[in-house]
């Protein structure tokens, strides 16, 4: 229908004449030629955290090369952003660090399913003049750290943890993320749950009032900071860590073994926790039990509604089933960790009860 | 097919002219419009927080999210203290830089200069950011901070750990970027006085310094005045360089070495993973206090420019 109309515009646009005329028939011939393309595809838009993004992308990416009939348009707005949105219904499906919290989901009006896709972990990078990779630390120390309590590197609480490595007498600078952020969300949940005050002073939550240290914007600039000042600890994602090769510390977990951050140990603290997981999967895995977990990690989800209209709710259901599947594969290319196999049987069984109309 | 000349007021006005007024005239009422709708727009947005903050959100220096506690004093204190640093250190430079290129430079070295100092306008404030943070910082962090520890630490203003980040910093950035705005304005007053007066002054006995002062600056004074103002507004909004050297500490510090934090940082920081209302609520609240403040500075900048160009005219036509 739409070919026909246009079709006969052209014919009178051509028939007046002139040079504006001819441009105009050269633009409905290209809108002519695009339109069927794509309106053959659905259109799946998408907004919400900035984390995921680079593993979202090439997901996105891939996946089209799978099912050409899908187009997913993501925006990383972040995923404070990107729960507004979901909530308000400008997008097909949301994206977010951290798990949508009861008063937001009292605020949907429809059923929401959170699809937990991959995981992040949070790692403490330093800048300590003779100290290499693998310094390391405790939660009860990081806590005491960033409560401006332990200020020396030289501590005795730090010393204690490092045999055989030299620390001198310099100040301790903390740096810490000064946009919101879902790493700040993780840390801060991690740090609530290892010690009592912090948990009464500060408590978690993507922006908090930081007991003491500097703020810097984003991954970059945390790491920036740290680069440039000797005496400097701070927390980036392992992602930002490992492609920029800083240093990092390895951390004592629950089980008291010290753990040095990776995607296996990331997996593996997911794994602990998949036997006690809520069947929503809203659930922090900070602090987690198992013996080789990485105690600063977490999910980050997908948001999609419950209850989807056909042509493009069939898309995505198609789309969380790859994901589960041939798409866990290239997390770890990129330092994201994959979910354990036990758990996806259950994100499985939750994407099935999506229904589609 | 229909009369060309229309009625109006008892005049005859050209069809043309009268449609195209009406144009001009919509386009202005709708500037108008539109900043009346932003500040309803976010006084709309804010009044949650105003609501429950009441007065301290103006007063109190506490910012904590979890608790849904929110005092936008350190930022508001820290937009004010780093635009009136960067003014203090960019006005002396902007007029030196116009004086030289109107009265000292010869007129190729004054074109080429001229074109550069405006380039710094075209850099992007992240670029500037980034070279505060890997340049400026640590500069200030090794060399300037100590230096200006052990010599004028006995003012509050100099003292505490030097950490390179912060209101100093921040202030630097930002004059750096004002400097093309307030330099260029400068220029085209300098340029706009007569030559008559120059050469009259230097007729009468006065030295090269003399003359600049008698003719050019003084006559120009307001307008000078009104080009810090435009300068000192742009300052008062910039967000992505300040925020990536000030620190982001909520703080008030009379050190300008302490980190601090302002209210265009705080909002770009905090605002797309704000998810509770309250706190977007707050957020939007800075962004109202923020285009009060802008808003008061530009009326005073309108009017002291206004008043400068027509004492130039007035002085040019009584000497010339």
């Amino acid at each position: 229908m739409d070919l026909d109309t246009n079709e006969v515009v052209v014919v009178f646009r051509v028939n007046i004449g002139g040079l504006m005329k001819a441009i105009y028939l050269l633009f409905f011939t290209a809108v002519i030629g695009w339109q069927p393309v794509a309106y053959s595809a659905a259109l799946i838009n998408g907004a919400g955290a900035t984390f995921p993004y680079p593993l979202y992308s090439k997901w996105f990416a891939e996946y089209q090369k799978v099912d050409p009939e899908v187009r997913i348009n993501y925006q990383s707005i972040g995923s404070g952003g990107g729960i507004r949105q979901f909530l308000e219904k400008t997008v097909d499906f949301g994206a977010s660090d951290a798990p949508m919290t009861d008063e937001q989901l009292s605020k949907a009006s429809v059923p929401v399913v959170h699809i937990p896709t991959v995981l992040g972990a949070v790692v403490l990078t330093y800048n300590v003049p003779g100290v290499e990779q693998g310094l390391k630390l405790s939660g009860e120390v990081v806590a005491y750290i960033f409560l401006g309590k332990v200020t020396k590197w030289n501590d005795s609480r730090i010393t204690a943890l490092n045999h055989g490595i030299k620390l001198p007498e310099t100040d301790i600078l903390v740096v810490h993320r000064s946009d919101g952020s879902g790493t700040t969300g993780i840390f801060t949940d991690y740090l609530s749950k290892v010690s009592a005050e912090w948990k009464t002073k500060t408590g978690s939550g993507t922006a908090v009032n930081w007991p003491v240290g500097l703020g810097g914007k984003g991954n970059e600039g945390v790491a920036g900071l740290i680069k440039q000042t000797p005496g400097s600890i701070g927390y980036v994602e392992l992602i930002y860590a490992k492609n920029n090769s800083l240093n990092y510390a390895f951390l004592k977990n629950k089980a008291g073994n010290v753990i040095e951050p990776n995607t296996k140990t990331v997996t593996a603290a997911a794994a602990g926790v998949v036997k006690s997981m809520p069947a929503d999967f809203r659930v922090s895995i900070t602090n987690a039990d198992g013996k080789e977990a990485y105690p600063i990690s977490g999910f980050t989800y997908l948001l999609v509604y419950k209850n989807m209209p056909k042509g493009k709710g069939e898309g995505i259901v198609k789309f969380l089933r790859w994901a589960m599947k041939g798409g866990q594969s290239y997390a770890e290319p990129l330092y994201y960790a994959p979910l354990p196999t036990a758990l996806l049987t259950k994100v499985n069984a939750k994407i099935d009860e999506i229904s589609v109309k | 097919m229909y009369c060309k000349d229309i009625k109006l007021n008892n005049r005859e006005v050209h069809r043309g002219d009268h449609v195209f007024s009406l144009a001009l005239k919509l386009s202005a009422i709708g500037l108008a419009v539109l900043l009346g709708l932003v500040g309803i727009f976010l006084f709309r947005a804010a009044l949650p927080a105003i609501h429950t903050q009441g007065l301290r959100f103006v007063t109190s220096s506490v910012w904590d999210p979890v608790q849904d506690v929110y005092g936008a004093m350190p930022v508001i204190y820290g937009t004010v203290v780093s635009s009136f640093l960067a003014i203090v250190i960019a006005t002396p430079l902007s007029i030196g830089v116009a004086l030289f290129l109107t009265e000292i430079a010869p007129r190729s070295i004054g074109r080429v200069v001229g074109f550069l100092v405006e380039m710094l306008a075209a850099i992007p404030s992240v670029v500037y950011g980034l070279w505060g943070i890997f340049v400026l910082a640590p500069w200030l962090r090794r060399v300037v901070e100590p230096a200006l520890g052990k010599t004028l630490g006995f003012l509050p203003f100099f003292q505490g750990p030097p950490y390179g980040v912060g209101m100093l910093a921040a202030g630097i950035i930002l004059a750096i970027m004002i400097t093309p705005t307030i330099s260029s304005i400068s220029r085209e007053l300098f340029n706009s006085i007569p030559h008559i007066q120059r050469e009259g002054a230097i007729a009468i006995g006065a030295t090269r310094w003399e003359m600049m002062r008698l003719t050019v600056l003084t006559s120009s004074k307001r307008g000078i005045i009104g080009a810090t103002i435009l300068g000192l507004g742009r300052a008062l909004g910039e967000t992505m360089a300040v925020t990536m050297v000030i620190g982001n500490r909520h703080e008030v510090s009379a050190s300008l070495f302490a980190p601090g934090a302002t209210m265009a940082s705080i909002i770009a920081n905090e605002y797309a993973e704000a998810t509770s209302d309250m706190h977007l609520s707050a957020l939007l609240g800075v962004g109202l206090a923020l285009f009060l403040v802008n808003f008061t500075i530009s009326s005073i900048a309108r009017i002291f420019i206004s008043r400068g160009f027509r004492w130039g005219a007035i002085r040019n036509g009584a000497k010339g």
